[in-house]
């Protein structure tokens, strides 16, 4: 594709006037970036070093400039007793650090897997035409557009150990014999969270899994029909092929989002061992037990391993991201 | 028509059901609970019995929860707007001006909508504070470009990218500088998707929970999903779920009107820039 710049020679100009304009246009691009990247570099860049620095200092909530260089010793440092016993401490060492990057990984793992697959099933059958097509897509949006809190609240209600319609349900049909805290019970409380997470992203999942879907022209189904192959052989052999792409960048963006997740568990589950996430956590630290540089020790972690996840997903599965390779 | 046929029908039909069911059920719950008060909230039923708007009522008329909503309003309505002044020309300038490292600018506002948001909440709590806007609306409306920019960026640039070329040519034919292109000859044609990113942008800020609960510390300079999050009863130990659910649907049902009114541009959104191509 030509671009705008380079085909423009306007009505074949002299050569002065045309560097001028494209000067021009050079310009009008710094001057129309300049402010949105002026504001990222305040709200992202800035603040994410300023978050690392600070987990290298020992500064306080109350005191965020009297902060003093202090190493690695939130990460990890050790000190000899005279014993001759060796004491290692920092987040490194932290089992409740560990805790919570275990939590999140399982959160995020069996989430994103779950809602892959039912994301993948609900968009098969949006694809097929039936009547109330148009209602099943409307009311899968609706789980989507209620706000995370409002669906945590909502749940939390549903799953009330006492009062709560799912035990309600499950007794009336014999499955439980009784009432069961889900989202207290330490056992449970992860299965909750990931229900709930699992029921208000599948509609995302679904809909780019749709758009993936819908690309695939119909005569490969025609052909294979036809020949007389089986739907699910065509399933695995022809239509998942085809939308991997899509489902691989649904499935980061989702990744990236259960990896930070917070809002849900912070108020469906609030300080159960069994759900707190690496957010939950490091905001802990921060701004509730005045641990500021500790915290930011851990959020760092976290934006570090969300860094390499990022790197490795790209790299290894050859995530075309931008749509930029294809055009 | 076959057995089989028949009964693959039924099953795809009672899969349709589930899917509806699993989908709006919640809500539905949840209306039916913000029409019950006293100890018919404690029996769990599956139909309307009574329509007692006694929740909607105390949450409206008492408390600081109007005042949240309008906090919420005029947050998230200031993010929209800033988010898509400063992405309009930007997206421009992505879309349309060829420069060196255009690519690589593109990845790193991508980048940035992957942060996760814990990373920068020691920074910007520092410079919240810093500049003194902690516990105002400000620090939200600042602090939410973070996911708002780089997303209305990225759609608007996509979308930009696929206008066709001849009408800027002419408009540079003409003698328009790039401001007027843009405002005179591009921003016609981005009203689809204008409207789409703005609305995806005013959802995230309308539900964004992790800054809103660090940089506000009074209730009345609290958002909505902060006062729901935190609404409790008249003791501690007493979670007033009437009115949490009544706040629930009062918060929720502007929303799903929206989206419903807007689904598709809302689909086209969401599945814009990523699967395309």
């Amino acid at each position: 594709m030509t671009h705008p710049t380079t085909a423009v020679p306007v009505a074949a100009p002299k050569n002065g006037r045309e560097t001028s304009l494209e000067q021009q246009r050079l310009r009008a691009a710094f001057w129309f970036l300049a402010p949105m990247l002026l504001m990222l570099f305040c709200v992202a860049a800035w603040p994410l070093m300023r978050s690392i620095w600070f987990s290298f200092t020992d500064t306080s909530l109350t005191d965020l400039h009297g902060g003093k260089w202090v190493g690695f010793d939130n990460y990890l440092s050790y000190r000899q007793l005279s014993s001759g016993r060796v004491i290692w401490r920092g987040t490194l060492v932290d089992p409740a650090w560990w805790n919570a990057v275990w939590n999140t990984v399982k959160f995020a793992v069996v989430s994103v897997s779950l809602e892959t697959m039912f994301g993948l099933v609900v968009a098969l059958v949006l694809n097929a035409r039936f009547a109330g097509r148009g209602l099943v897509r409307a009311a899968i949006l609706i789980p989507w557009a209620i706000p995370t809190i409002v669906s945590a609240k909502m749940w939390g209600w549903m799953l009330n150990d006492q009062f709560g319609i799912i035990n309600d349900i499950l007794l009336n049909l014999g499955l439980i014999s009784e009432k069961i805290a889900w989202a207290a019970n330490l056992d449970t409380a992860m299965a909750a969270v990931i229900l709930v997470d699992v029921w208000k992203t599948t509609p995302f999942m679904a809909l780019l899994c749709l758009a993936g879907l819908q690309m695939v022209p119909g005569d490969i189904y025609e052909a294979a029909r036809i020949d007389g192959i089986h739907p699910v052989k065509v399933f695995f052999r022809v239509t998942l092929p085809l939308i991997r792409p899509a489902l691989m960048v649904a499935v980061i963006f989702r990744m990236l989002d259960a990896l930070r997740m917070f809002d849900l568990v912070y108020v469906l589950t609030p300080n159960s061992a069994a759900t707190k996430t690496m957010s939950i956590i490091s905001r802990e630290n921060l701004i509730e037990f005045d641990k500021f540089a500790y915290g930011s020790a851990q959020s760092s972690l976290l934006f570090a391993i969300i860094a390499i996840f990022v790197a490795l997903y790209i790299w290894l599965g050859k995530v075309d991201l931008g749509g930029e390779k294809s055009k | 028509m076959n057995p089989m046929t028949y009964f693959k029908k039924t099953a795809f039909y009672a899969l349709v059901l589930v899917i509806l069911v699993f989908s709006v059920f919640p809500f539905y719950y949840a209306i039916l609970t913000s029409f019950k008060t006293g100890t018919a909230l404690f029996e769990v039923s599956y139909f309307p019995s009574s329509f007692d708007f006694s929740n909607y009522v105390a949450v409206l008329g008492k408390g600081t929860f109007p005042r949240n909503l309008l906090n919420s309003v005029f947050i998230a309505s200031t993010t929209v707007a800033l988010a898509l002044f400063l992405a309009v020309t930007a997206a421009y300038a992505l879309a349309r001006v060829d420069f060196r490292g255009r690519g690589l600018l593109l990845v790193s506002i991508l980048a940035v909508s992957m942060f996760p948001q814990i990373a920068v909440l020691a920074g910007l709590f520092e410079l919240v504070r810093f500049i003194g806007i902690y516990n105002t609306p400000w620090a939200m409306i600042l602090s939410y470009t973070i996911f708002t920019l780089p997303f209305t960026v990225w759609v608007l640039t996509t979308f930009m990218r696929d206008l066709p070329t001849e009408i800027e040519e002419a408009a540079i034919v003409d003698g328009a500088t790039p401001w007027v292109i843009i405002t005179r000859v591009f921003l016609p044609l981005l009203w689809p998707a204008l409207v789409t990113t703005g609305l995806l942008a005013f959802i995230g800020a309308w539900n964004e929970f992790l800054f809103a609960l660090t940089f506000t510390s009074s209730e009345t300079t609290r958002t909505v999903p902060v006062a729901i999050a935190l609404l409790s009863g008249a003791s501690s130990h007493e979670t007033p779920w009437g009115a949490l659910m009544a706040a629930s649907v009062i918060v929720t049902v502007p929303l799903i009107v929206l989206v419903l009114i807007f689904q598709r541009k809302i689909v086209a959104g969401l599945t814009a820039g990523g699967v395309k191509g």
